[in-house]
């Protein structure tokens, strides 16, 4: 079996397009994850027991179960309370909760990492708390953050030809209908994962480089 | 209260399914768990060998493996090794390909544990002239062990959940079980809800016993500090 370099050629413009779906679910799920996560995050941290318990299940919960699983809740349940959404908002938002949980946890980290002096001191100047978070807390958290988000946004890229299972027209759905259709599994899976590697491979060397920076 | 006797049925026909389904998970997860182990520990070796050789092809290995995403790397095994001649059993391609991708992160977890163990340790065991094996064996590795487990535990979790991925590839783990339920009862959303709680069932104990173990490694320093 050899690869046919033709027909890898004719096929690119409808990888492409499934690429680009890709893209677009996964930068508005990182988005979506990156808010549910800092919204989990201050819960965490909250002095209500309730809220602080209901946040800790969340985290549990959706991090013991599998992204797959979720999402094939999310695209039946949508439609059982009423609520018409196109698959592909139900991917998104399926990635932004599951990530939020990891998100969070990344934010726990970068909050704990910020000197309990900078708690004492906003008290002592009377800030009351949302001012703490917005203008004390989460500026000196984020910026040692980014290179950790790169990373899950790398994580998230990688997951979505789990999108594929809710009839989603991203990159692995659109290898596996030409595979289908004509019966060539070898081109349009090899450009696939060679159009993975090409996005997944200079990112990651990319927020590398920003972590060494962050630490020299 | 009376209970129709057709629901009890029912209820057992899911059980029964749903417990078939998640032994098949547990196997996979235990058999890609020995893989991921033992190519961790021959790539991370790899890349702490002093023969650049031997650095490069790990490192290929890894950022190939942790570029392409675990689905992809399932269906070029069990769509295109075929076409080379290879022909894997679905549950050998899902272990090896769950294997494969994990040993990539796992690899960096045994490395790292491993870099970690003193300087002074290694260069006591050159002075004590010890042959590389049993230092490996007897210094080195009972030190890193602590380092390892807790990450390694985390990344279990991470495999069990990511076995649902071999119900694409037709092998009837929980999930393929509850997808089978669904074409004969329906209650979409209900299943994969039991579904989703089995995972949870199965993950939350290693979670729960990964951090008993941290906090058994780490008593001595909690008790030095108080």
């Amino acid at each position: 079996m050899n690869f046919d370099y033709a027909f890898a050629w004719s096929i690119l413009p409808d990888l492409l397009q499934g690429l680009l779906v890709t893209l677009q679910v996964v930068v508005l799920g990182f988005l979506m994850a990156v808010i549910v996560g800092l919204v989990l995050a201050i819960a965490q941290r909250s002095k209500r027991p309730w809220l602080h318990r209901l946040s800790s299940g969340y985290l549990s919960f959706f991090r013991h179960t599998p992204l797959m699983v979720q999402l094939y809740v999310l695209f039946f349940a949508f439609p059982l309370i009423g609520i018409t959404v196109p698959a592909i908002s139900t991917g998104v938002i399926g990635l932004g909760l599951y990530y939020g949980a990891y998100i969070a946890e990344a934010y726990r980290g970068a909050i704990e990492s910020v000197p309990a002096g900078q708690w004492e001191a906003a008290r002592a100047l009377d800030f009351d708390t949302a001012t703490t978070w917005r203008r004390i807390i989460l500026p000196q958290a984020l910026k040692p953050m980014l290179p950790v988000l790169g990373n899950y946004l790398i994580g998230m890229f990688k997951e979505t030809p789990l999108l594929a299972v809710i009839t989603i027209p991203e990159l692995f759905q659109a290898a596996k209908q030409i595979a289908g259709m004509t019966y060539r599994y070898n081109e349009p899976y090899t450009v696939m994962a060679l159009m993975f590697l090409a996005i997944s491979l200079p990112t990651s060397l990319f927020f590398k480089f920003l972590e060494r920076r962050s630490h020299a | 209260m009376f209970f129709d006797p057709s629901v009890v049925d029912t209820a057992g026909f899911i059980l029964r399914q749903l417990a078939s389904g998640a032994l098949l998970t547990l196997e996979i997860t235990l058999l890609a768990q020995v893989v991921v182990v033992v190519m961790s520990f021959i790539i991370a070796l790899m890349r702490l060998s002093p023969w650049r050789g031997l650095r490069w092809i790990a490192t290929v290995y890894v950022e190939i493996l942790r570029g392409i995403s675990a689905l992809v790397l399932l269906f070029y095994l069990f769509f295109i090794l075929p076409l080379f001649g290879i022909r894997l059993s679905p549950m050998t391609t899902g272990v090896i390909g769950l294997g494969l991708t994990f040993s990539a992160y796992g690899s960096e977890i045994v490395r790292s544990a491993l870099t970690n163990v003193n300087r002074g340790q290694r260069d006591a065991l050159r002075a004590l002239d010890f042959d590389p094996v049993t230092a490996f064996r007897r210094i080195i590795l009972p030190q890193a062990l602590p380092f390892m487990l807790p990450p390694m535990g985390n990344q279990l979790v991470e495999l069990l959940k990511t076995t649902s991925l071999v119900s694409l590839i037709s092998l009837s783990d929980l999930t393929f079980s509850g997808a089978q339920l669904i074409t004969t009862l329906g209650q979409q959303t209900l299943i994969w809800c039991i579904v989703l709680v089995c995972y949870f069932i199965m993950a939350w104990p290693l979670t729960w016993l990964v951090r008993r173990y941290e906090r058994h490694v780490t008593a001595w320093r909690e008790g030095s500090s108080s």
